[in-house]
């Protein structure tokens, strides 16, 4: 035992039964069975990535940490906006998983000592790690925007974290006379689901032009292009002409502050006083990705796309919305692709070997009505440190296409989430 | 006289442990296939189900995809993706699962 690594008395007697069992019985996994890996964050990342370690390795000791004992999913959650979905058909549980062997700990997870290897929890208990994942998606910067906090967040809705926020933006526009304004505030990149403020507009724009059709929606945008751009565009010209207008960055569409009092959104051009006012402000990782000294100062987590292991806290791996994924878009697939890789990355190193880069996959399906669905796909492999684009693959769906091409990708978006939810919950 | 053998112990475990995981290792990219094509049984998903399938017949689909010669939305664009090495090693998987 040298000055560089004090074992634990539960490692020393773990390694001393290793001892015995080895020579005794040379069974091969027992460094697996003593290796104890706890993932922060039960979201489509997290959850996954729990899963996916215990499948690979059902040795592990795998435990979830996650506070709230129901995810409430974001895709699709526009669709309960739109009255077209209810919030339970987002919901789903952690039986599943647990029964699964993985140990779901219902408590907030407070501190990290990365040299130490323990996770703090808000019961004032620790967990003992060989490896953390955290998967801990967006906190909203309520900082970045002045006049926005979260008592203004109940008055002009975020809805960029499904559940109630989702229903009070859904109360909202339905209690909203016909002819009135909606204003959706987009922010700057990068952000969770960057074609998400675009397919709001849309799904939005349905339910006033079936229910209140002298209404009209602004986008108020802190960028000049987005996501499925003219996808988007040509779909609201040919779905809602002259409902929808898109303000650009250049075009004075930065929201500098709000007024909740009077529901104003403040640009440098003017003002917008909304009926509805849809604010989402910009956004960083997860707080215990700080608190783990896994973020830098863009406020997101730089990670070896190899391993997904930090570059700033060793033997703490990020997933998801939170990690710096160059080309990969902040999406439900591309955290569930990255939990599945993080996880064979993480048995690997476990093993004592070395893992093999990822290639991961992303698909996101938006939908600009029911029925009409396009989506933007691409295939990822490390580069210089992060992912990027395998040149010639990926892309949008085409522009000219008949609308049972959009139609059967609407199928697809539903059957997509579908069987995401069940692999990650059921 | 512990110290010796938690030493063994532990050049043992690894010695023993390195080549072997329960579960294989998904070669790169087969593992986010599941996100769209249900690894368990999903009732009347559109998207076909993979796990199981004959490994050459979703080489010719994936290569169909990637050429064009077989028609898809998100497939055609996925399949441009990978080589013919990544390919067979991805279709000998999916084929091995259950």
């Amino acid at each position: 035992m040298g000055i560089n690594h004090r074992m634990s008395r539960r490692e020393f007697v773990g390694a001393g039964a290793a001892a015995v069992t080895a020579l005794a019985f040379p069974l091969p996994a027992f460094a697996q069975a003593a290796a104890r890996v706890v993932v922060i964050g039960g979201g489509f990342g997290g959850a996954s990535c729990a899963r996916a370690l215990k499948q690979i390795e059902p040795k592990l000791q795998v435990t979830l940490v996650e506070p709230n004992r129901t995810f409430t999913a974001c895709p699709f959650s526009n669709n309960v906006i739109a009255g077209l979905r209810s919030l339970e058909e987002q919901q789903f549980g952690y039986d599943k998983i647990a029964a699964g062997g993985v140990t779901v700990v219902a408590q907030a997870a407070t501190a990290v000592d990365a040299k130490a290897r323990t996770v703090g929890l808000a019961d004032g208990t620790s967990l003992a790690y060989d490896r953390l994942v955290l998967s801990p998606g967006v906190d909203l910067r309520f900082e970045a925007l002045p006049g926005y906090d979260e008592a203004a967040a109940a008055k002009m809705p975020h809805a960029w974290k499904a559940g109630e926020q989702t229903l009070l933006l859904r109360k909202q526009l339905e209690a909203m006379d016909d002819g009135g304004l909606v204003v959706i505030a987009a922010p700057a990149n990068p952000f969770r689901c960057p074609p998400g403020p675009y397919e709001r507009a849309c799904l939005i724009a349905h339910y006033l032009k079936t229910k209140k059709p002298r209404s009209k929606l602004i986008i108020l945008d802190a960028k000049d292009t987005f996501s499925k751009q003219r996808l988007f565009q040509n779909a609201w010209k040919e779905l809602y002409p002259g409902m929808i207008e898109w303000v650009s960055l250049s075009q004075g569409g930065k929201v500098n502050s709000v007024d909740p009092a009077t529901n104003t959104l403040i640009t440098d051009f003017g003002n917008h006083t909304a009926q509805v006012a849809n604010v989402i402000p910009p956004q960083r990782a997860g707080r215990i990705a700080t608190i783990a000294g896994a973020t830098d100062n863009t406020g997101w987590c730089a990670i070896d796309p190899l391993t997904f292991e930090s570059k700033s806290a060793p033997n703490i791996h990020v997933i998801g919305d939170a990690c710096i994924a160059g080309s990969m878009p902040k999406s439900a697939f591309s955290a569930n692709s990255q939990a599945k890789a993080c996880a064979s990355a993480v048995a690997t190193l476990i093993a004592g070997r070395a893992p093999e880069a990822p290639k991961l996959i992303n698909t996101c399906y938006s939908l600009a009505a029911p029925g009409y669905g396009f989506s933007v796909a691409g295939v990822y492999q490390p580069k210089n440190g992060l992912f990027a684009d395998v040149e010639g693959a990926g892309g949008v769906s085409p522009a000219d296409v008949p609308r049972d091409f959009r139609a059967r990708e609407a199928d697809y978006a539903q059957s997509w989430f579908a069987t995401i939810t069940a692999e990650v919950f059921g | 006289m512990r110290t010796f053998c938690v030493a063994i112990g532990i050049a043992t475990a690894v010695a023993w442990s390195s080549p072997l995981l329960a579960a294989s290792i998904p070669p790169p990219g087969a593992a986010a296939c599941s996100g769209c094509h249900a690894a368990g049984a999903v009732a009347a998903s559109p998207i076909s189900r993979l796990y199981g399938r004959d490994a050459g017949d979703i080489m010719t689909a994936m290569t169909g995809f990637r050429d064009g010669s077989l028609p898809g939305t998100v497939m055609t664009r996925i399949a441009k993706g990978f080589s013919d090495d990544e390919l067979r090693a991805i279709a000998a998987w999916l084929a091995a699962q259950k």
